[in-house]
C-alpha cells in the first residue's frame, strides 16, 4: 500500500491502471477530461498496455468500448454532463447486450446557461438505462469503488455496465490522501476478466442484438432484471471482501450508516457533500437532535429493503437533493419517498448548478427540517422545497 | 483540529499545484489534507481561488472555504482586481508576491518577491515567471503549515530533474526571504 | 426558510418568468463581456514601428478582436481588453511584436 495525495480525477486513472483495461475510449469534456488525460500518458509512457481509441463524440466513445467489451476485453470510459447525454442511446445497447463496460462520470450541471460545475442531475438522468450507479464521497471512495466497479460488473452474477459518479471539481479536481494498494495485490484480488462464452471474433461471424421477437426483447429484460437484483449481493460482498483486504478506510454495502444507531431524525443525501453533512449531524447532536445520516452510496440498484429499514424506526427524514424533476420532486426524493412506508419524508432541493452547500447550510436544513416536524408542519412536506437562502422571493 | 487557507492566483501561476504541495506536505508530517481548486472559468489570466485544509484527523468537508486563517495573494493586481478584504476579511494575515509591503486593512501582511525569485531561477513557463513553489514554501512558512523539509519533499512528486532543483532553489529563497510588515 | 412553490397568480407569474429569461437566460456580443479582462495580462504586446510591415497577420490571428488594422497604420492594440496571450507576437512575420513584462 502506498499513500499518495490524489486529486479525484488522477486516483480514477489510478484505479483503471490497476484494474489492467485493454481498451479505453473517451471524448473530452470538463471536467472529466483530465481522467482521461491521464490515462492517456499512461498509455503513452507504456505504464498502461491498453490500447487508447480516440473518436469524435462520447457516442462513438462508448460504442468503442461496447464493441471491444462484446470482444471480451475489459474496458473504460468516462465523461461528464452533456456527454452523458449525447451517450444516452448506447447506454442502453450495453446494458441490454450485459456488456460490463466501467465508466467514471465527473458529475455537472445541464445547461444552459453554461455551467461547468457540479449537480447530479446527468447521472441521476440515466438511472433507467439500466447501469449500476455509484456515488463516491470521497476521492479514496472514488479510487475504490471504480477498482471495485471490474469486479461487480464483470461478476457472472451481474454481468451489467457499472457507472461511478465523482462530484466535478469538488471531487475530481480536489487533492485528497489516498491508500493505493499495489499493483500485485490487486492483480490477484481481481484477475483477468472472464470473457462471455459467445466473445466477438475475427473469423467466427455472429451479431449481437438483431431483430428479435416481443416476447424474446421481454425475456431478456427479466433477465436483466433480475441480475440488477443479484448485484445488490455481489455490491456488499465486493465491497466487504476489498475493505477487508486492502482496509482503506471506506465504506461497503449500498448504504453508509452515520449515527443512525438509536436516531430519531433521518437525513438522506448522496456524494461528496456528504462529509458536509456528517458535519451537520454532529452539530445537530450536541444541540441535543438526534439526527443520523444515511448515504446512499448506490443508486442503482436502489438500496429498497435497506432504507425501509432505517425510515421505520425514525420519525421522519429529509433528502438532500443534487437534482431535480421538474414537475415532481428532486429524483432522489422521490426514489426515497416511494419506499418509505408511513414516515414522512421532506425533500430540499439544493446546489444546483454547483451552488456551494455548506455544513453551516445543512445546520439550517435539518434544524429547520427537525422544527417542522416538532410543529406538526410536515403535512406540507408533499411539495419539494428549494434552498435558495440570497433569493427573497416568497 | 482543521485548519484552512486559501491562494488567490491567476490561472497559469500554478495557485492550485502551490495548495497540492502543501497538502503533500502536510501528508509527508503524517496529517490529512485536502486542496481544492475553485474555477470560474477555466481562462489563462482568470482569477483562481484554490482552498487548502489540513487536519490532524481526516477531512471530511467539501463545501469552499469561506472563513480560512490566511490567505496568499500570487499577484499584487489581483489585489487592485478583487475585494480581498471581502473574501478573507481583515484580521485574517495575508501573504503577497510582491518586491516589498502593502498596508491591506488591520492585519498582518507578510511578503516575498516570488516573481523576482522565479525569473532570477528562471523558472518560466510559456513566458510566465512560475511562483508557486515560491509561494508555497513561502506560505508554509508564514502559516506554520509544514517544515521546508517537507515542502521540498513534496516537490518531489511535481517536478522532476533540472525543474525540481530550479523549484527547490525557489523554495529556500523564499523561505529565507520572506517578511511580515 | 426553503421556498415552496405553489401557482396562485399565473399570469403575473408567467410575466415575471419571460423577465427572468430576458436577464438571465440571453446575453447580447458587447466588448468585454467577461469585463476589462486586460486585467488579466501578465506580458504586454508592443509592436515596433520600424519592423511592422502593416500585413495584418496579427489582426487576423488576435483571438480577442482587439486589434485594429488598416495598411495605412501601425496596428493599435485595445489594452483594454487584450489578455496578452501573446498569440500575435507569435504569428508576426518581421518579429515586430515583442512580449514584454507589464508593469505591477
Amino acid at each position: 500500500m502506498k499513500k499518495k495525495i490524489l486529486m479525484g480525477s488522477h486516483a480514477v486513472a489510478e484505479a483503471v491502471k490497476l484494474a489492467r483495461v485493454d481498451v479505453i475510449s473517451a471524448y473530452p469534456i470538463t471536467p472529466q477530461t483530465v481522467i482521461v488525460e491521464r490515462l492517456a500518458e499512461m498509455v503513452e509512457r507504456g505504464e498502461l498496455k491498453s490500447r487508447y481509441v480516440r473518436v469524435e463524440s462520447e457516442h462513438s466513445a462508448l460504442a468503442v468500448v461496447y464493441g471491444a467489451s462484446a470482444g471480451g476485453s475489459r474496458v473504460f470510459t468516462a465523461t461528464s454532463s452533456h456527454g452523458l447525454l449525447y451517450m444516452y442511446e448506447m447506454l442502453w445497447w450495453v446494458t441490454n447486450s450485459r456488456l460490463p463496460v466501467v465508466m467514471a462520470v465527473a458529475t455537472r450541471a445541464i445547461g444552459p446557461p453554461w455551467n461547468i460545475h457540479t449537480d447530479h442531475n446527468d447521472a441521476l438522468t440515466i438511472r433507467d438505462a439500466g447501469w449500476i450507479i455509484g456515488f463516491a464521497e470521497s476521492v479514496q471512495e472514488a479510487f475504490d469503488m471504480t477498482l471495485q466497479a471490474y469486479k461487480i460488473g464483470e461478476d457472472k452474477r451481474v454481468l451489467l455496465p457499472v457507472m461511478i459518479a465523482l462530484d466535478g471539481f469538488i471531487l475530481s479536481h480536489t487533492s485528497e490522501p489516498v491508500l493505493v494498494p499495489e499493483e500485485e495485490e490487486v492483480a490477484d484480488w481481481l484477475p483477468p476478466r472472464e470473457p462471455l462464452p459467445f466473445k466477438v471474433e475475427p473469423g467466427k461471424p455472429f451479431a449481437v442484438g438483431n431483430l428479435g421477437p416481443d416476447n424474446v426483447t421481454m425475456e431478456l429484460r427479466w433477465n436483466a432484471w433480475k441480475a440488477a437484483e443479484r448485484a445488490k449481493r455481489v455490491i456488499e460482498e465486493v465491497s466487504a471482501q476489498y475493505e477487508k483486504r486492502f482496509v482503506t478506510g471506506t465504506s461497503s454495502g449500498l448504504v453508509e450508516r452515520y449515527e443512525t444507531e438509536g436516531a430519531k431524525y433521518l437525513a438522506i443525501s448522496i456524494g461528496a457533500w456528504s462529509g458536509d453533512v456528517k458535519e451537520a449531524v454532529d452539530a445537530l447532536r450536541e444541540e441535543g437532535y438526534d439526527v443520523g445520516l444515511a448515504r446512499i452510496r448506490y443508486v442503482r440498484p436502489f438500496p429498497r429493503e435497506e432504507l425501509r429499514d432505517l425510515l421505520s424506526s425514525v420519525r421522519a427524514a429529509v433528502v438532500l437533493d443534487r437534482s431535480v424533476s421538474m414537475g415532481h420532486m428532486g429524483i432522489l426524493g422521490s426514489e426515497v419517498r416511494a419506499v418509505s412506508e408511513r414516515t414522512p419524508v421532506k425533500n430540499v432541493i439544493a446546489g444546483i448548478g454547483g451552488v456551494d452547500v455548506s455544513y453551516k447550510d445543512f445546520i439550517s436544513i435539518l434544524r429547520g427540517f427537525v422544527e417542522e416536524y416538532e410543529a406538526g408542519l410536515s403535512g406540507e412536506w408533499s411539495v419539494a422545497e428549494w434552498y435558495m437562502p440570497w433569493v427573497t422571493e416568497r | 483540529m482543521l485548519r484552512e487557507f486559501m491562494i488567490l492566483s491567476r490561472g497559469g501561476q500554478g495557485g492550485v499545484t502551490a495548495s497540492r504541495i502543501l497538502a503533500t506536505a502536510a501528508a509527508v508530517e503524517g496529517r490529512w489534507a485536502q486542496a481544492m481548486p475553485e474555477f470560474g472559468a477555466e481562462r489563462r489570466g482568470a482569477i483562481v481561488r484554490s482552498y487548502l485544509r489540513v487536519s490532524e484527523e481526516p477531512i471530511r468537508r467539501r463545501s469552499a472555504v469561506r472563513e480560512p486563517e490566511g490567505v496568499a495573494v500570487f499577484s499584487r493586481r489581483i489585489i487592485e482586481i478583487t475585494d480581498v478584504n471581502k473574501l478573507a476579511p481583515p484580521p485574517v494575515p495575508l501573504l503577497l508576491n510582491s518586491e516589498k509591503g502593502v498596508v491591506l486593512g488591520e492585519r498582518r501582511v507578510f511578503y516575498v518577491d516570488a516573481t523576482g525569485i522565479a525569473l532570477k531561477l528562471g523558472l518560466l513557463v510559456a513566458g510566465w515567471p512560475l511562483v508557486n513553489t515560491a509561494m508555497a514554501a513561502a506560505m508554509a512558512k508564514t502559516f506554520n503549515i509544514a517544515s521546508l523539509e517537507s515542502v521540498k519533499k513534496a516537490m518531489g512528486d511535481y517536478f522532476r530533474g533540472k525543474t525540481l532543483e530550479a523549484n527547490l532553489a525557489a523554495a529556500e529563497l523564499a523561505w529565507e526571504s520572506v517578511r511580515g510588515l | 426558510m426553503g421556498m415552496r412553490y405553489v401557482p396562485s397568480d399565473l399570469e403575473g407569474e408567467a410575466n415575471k418568468d419571460l423577465e427572468d429569461l430576458r436577464n438571465k437566460l440571453l446575453s447580447r456580443p458587447s466588448p468585454g463581456a467577461s469585463g476589462p479582462t486586460g486585467s488579466w495580462r501578465l506580458f504586454r504586446p508592443e509592436v515596433s514601428a520600424a519592423k511592422c510591415v502593416k500585413c495584418g497577420i496579427c489582426w487576423l490571428y488576435c483571438p480577442e478582436d482587439v486589434i485594429a488594422w488598416t495598411q495605412r497604420e501601425l496596428p493599435r492594440i485595445d489594452y483594454t481588453y487584450c489578455k496578452g496571450c501573446g498569440v500575435c507576437a507569435s504569428v508576426c512575420p518581421t518579429k515586430a511584436i515583442e512580449m514584454v513584462v507589464e508593469g505591477e
